[in-house]
């Protein structure tokens, strides 16, 4: 076990499966003279050379739909979008051909085709720049949505992605690039579409995935000097979305509360309680709460961003309340 | 600031209480919970316990005195405040008898549990888990004081009337170990001790020794489900004060003598050759005395309502113990009843108290695994073993007299018709 970045872990990632499978490709905005924006591909041209490491347009359309048309070909393509902004400029490439090829020509082909992107706010980057739409994305059946909280995570998540043959949005957060985490040695694999206790507990079930594990984490250890024990569930993967060890959890705890970084309306939160209601109402002694990002642009304002967006204080006062 | 203390509503048809005693002088400090006053309603005496830390600083009404609900009692004031122009506020009920029943219940004082879960349309507040376990064990929300925001009811508030409920039973006391030293030191070790045997433990050993020597005593035991009971009883003791609780025992007294009606020959007496089938049904209900047992009688026991049992078995039961019970009542019995399900007692045997042809032995309440419809469920259930006669009486007809109170006991709504 090392402990390394995860920015280090998704580099490995790629990497590795480069070097294992020569189908495998990345192309998108600065991946490969200058190493990525955010310099996961640091390195990458030089070893790879430029017809597996491609330079393009600013163009997320092309981007997209050339990856597309790569995976039909037999190909591994790992398109970079450098923020999950501009994937709205590729929507229709995502939503209406990505997430639907394969269904609606039979299953005659398959489309093995990752997308990574960052997301998320808190680094002022402005109101069109820092958004969190995961949710949007994880709406469309057809088109998985991954999005790791942990370096470790990160690298096994981002290997099942690449050798799967479904298309995936792999969404990263550009805050947790830094965050360091043991990560095992060697070659390893984590399912795609299976949610994890991150920390064990028993008076509340805290459901969370990407940025919003680290924060609730953090409240966690807080809350604990108050004698109130959260156990964390990582979401990991939106779609599929496995609430099996959220049910489990909520059977043990009856209490539950879900962050997330998105707004609150039409969120991942809303889902997950959703599903709770659904699937658990008679273990409930308490009603589900969301902590999620203000209902507003995402301000440039440092302190306003900053309060605009879940902070460790929100999720303390949130989990609180749900077990008074 | 000095805080007016009024008298509390105890019922809700309670419209005036008699102060029968104060517990607290004037000038006393008191603190919240503590008692300060008993007062006597039509249906019983209550200690009223103070919601106000304080000096109790001014009584307004003598002991003795009856005061309609509502009506100011007393002040208690902070400690060091100037009293002396504490007064009763004018009253405004000059035709005491008209406005008293309009009077709103006290808030200053806590007799019962004050803040129900009720929502202003009457439903109860209570999360779907609690919801979900009072109904599986059987708890009426009714009355549950919801600990949860709003008032509403959760787990850990069913948690603590399950504990109390429990611990109502079997109080658990932590008995001293015996001393270490006599194992070190022979001679701190006791003589032998010779007591002579109290007229009541003579009596005792005569009975019990010719009935265990002369009847043929044969056993059977049944299982019975106790849930929709102990929901009963929750819904009725809700209604109910303190001191008029009907308890576990009272159900199975009625029980018995309503199936005893149909099964003469468990009601019966064994006389030369003949067997006397008795016309009155009376309970005989044992009850521990101090180096002894007695048996209080609940005559008619199958026509009388649960209430009267209830009522008439605790005060006799309460005399026994105080060694002045009146003859009447400790004659006369048909058929007995032992209990000993406060002990936490799973099954026992009782002997047969002559002349009557069986007795029952009633163990505890016990939550346990049960199989319901081939899936283990949480089950609450009660053994009674019936010890009987058999020369009155055969083994099939015992049974069926347990499965008769069977169908009193679990569909409990029919010792209330």
């Amino acid at each position: 076990m090392a402990k390394i970045t995860m920015r280090e872990a998704i580099s490995q990632a790629l990497w590795e499966e480069m070097e294992r499978d020569p189908g495998v490709f990345i192309l998108g905005e600065e991946v490969g003279v200058w190493g990525g924006t955010y310099a996961v591909t640091k390195g990458f041209y030089e070893h790879f050379g430029e017809k597996r490491v491609r330079d393009t347009p600013i163009a997320e359309a092309a981007i997209v739909g050339a990856a597309i048309g790569a995976a039909l070909t037999g190909l591994r393509p790992v398109a970079e979008l450098m923020t999950i902004n501009f994937a709205f400029s590729a929507m229709d490439h995502i939503v209406n051909e990505a997430a639907k090829l394969h269904y609606m020509f039979g299953g005659q082909m398959v489309l093995p085709l990752v997308i990574r992107t960052p997301g998320g706010g808190g680094r002022q980057l402005g109101a069109t720049h820092s958004q969190t739409p995961d949710a949007i994305f994880a709406h469309f059946p057809g088109l998985k949505v991954v999005a790791p909280g942990t370096p470790a995570d990160a690298k096994g998540l981002l290997k099942s992605a690449i050798r799967e043959n479904n298309p995936i949005l792999f969404i990263e957060n550009a805050t947790l690039y830094q965050m360091k985490g043991e990560v095992p040695d060697g070659d390893y694999l984590i399912p795609i579409g299976k949610s994890t206790v991150q920390r064990p507990g028993k008076h509340v079930t805290l459901v969370t995935y990407s940025k919003m594990l680290p924060v609730s984490m953090e409240a966690c250890n807080s809350l604990a000097k108050e004698g109130i024990d959260v156990e964390v569930v990582d979401l990991r993967s939106l779609r599929p979305l496995d609430m099996d060890p959220v049910l489990e959890s909520i059977q043990k705890t009856n209490r539950a509360v879900i962050v997330e970084e998105g707004w609150k309306s039409f969120g991942v939160g809303a889902e997950v309680a959703s599903r709770i209601y659904e699937d658990a109402f008679d273990d409930l002694d308490a009603p589900v709460k969301r902590v999620a990002q203000l209902e507003v642009p995402l301000p440039y304002n440092r302190t306003l961003e900053q309060s605009a967006i879940p902070q460790t204080a929100d999720v303390i006062r949130a989990v609180r309340e749900v077990v008074q | 600031m000095a805080n007016l203390v009024n008298m509390p509503k105890l019922g809700f048809d309670m419209a005036e209480g008699t102060l029968i005693r104060w517990d607290k002088k004037v000038g006393d400090s008191i603190t919240r919970g503590e008692v300060l006053a008993e007062i006597e309603t039509d249906k019983a005496t209550v200690e009223v316990q103070s919601t106000y830390d304080g000096v109790l600083a001014k009584l307004l009404v003598e002991e003795g005195q009856a005061v309609p609900v509502g009506d100011p009692i007393a002040w208690i004031a902070e400690p060091g405040e100037d009293v002396s122009a504490l007064e009763a506020p004018a009253s405004d009920t000059s035709v005491p008898g008209e406005t008293m029943n309009e009077k709103v219940p006290s808030p200053d004082l806590i007799p019962q549990p004050q803040q129900s879960s009720k929502t202003t349309l009457g439903r109860v507040k209570v999360s779907p888990l609690a919801r979900k376990i009072a109904s599986e064990r059987g708890i009426s929300l009714q009355g549950v004081q919801g600990s949860g925001p709003g008032g509403r009811i959760v787990k850990r508030d069913l948690e603590t009337l399950l504990d109390k409920f429990l611990s109502q039973d079997t109080k658990k006391e932590i008995r001293p170990l015996p001393s270490p030293n006599p194992l070190v030191d022979r001679s701190a070790i006791p003589a032998d001790e010779v007591v002579k045997a109290s007229r009541l433990r003579q009596a005792i050993n005569r009975r019990m020794t010719s009935s265990k020597q002369q009847i043929p005593h044969f056993y059977v035991v049944h299982e019975y489900d106790f849930a929709p009971i102990m929901k009963l009883r929750s819904e009725l003791n809700a209604l109910l004060p303190e001191d008029q609780k009907i308890s576990v025992n009272d159900f199975i007294i009625k029980a018995a003598a309503m199936a005893l009606r149909f099964y003469p020959n468990l009601n019966a007496s064994m006389k030369g050759d003949e067997i006397v089938r008795h016309g009155h049904v009376n309970i005989g209900v044992a009850v521990a005395v101090e180096g002894g047992l007695l048996t209080v009688v609940s005559k008619d026991a199958d026509v009388k309502p649960l209430r009267l049992i209830s009522s008439e078995v605790r005060e006799m039961a309460a005399r026994a113990r105080e060694g002045k019970v009146r003859p009447e009542e400790i004659e006369g019995s048909t058929f007995s009843i032992s209990n000993l399900g406060m002990f936490d007692v799973e099954e026992f045997s009782a002997i047969i108290n002559p002349p009557e042809a069986a007795i029952l032995a009633v163990g505890s309440v016990k939550q346990t695994p049960v199989v319901v419809n081939g899936e283990l469920q949480v089950g609450t259930r009660l053994k009674a073993t019936l010890s009987a006669d058999h020369r009155i009486t055969d083994g099939a007809e015992a049974a069926q007299f347990l499965q008769c109170m069977e169908d009193f006991l679990e569909q409990p709504m029919r010792l209330l018709l």
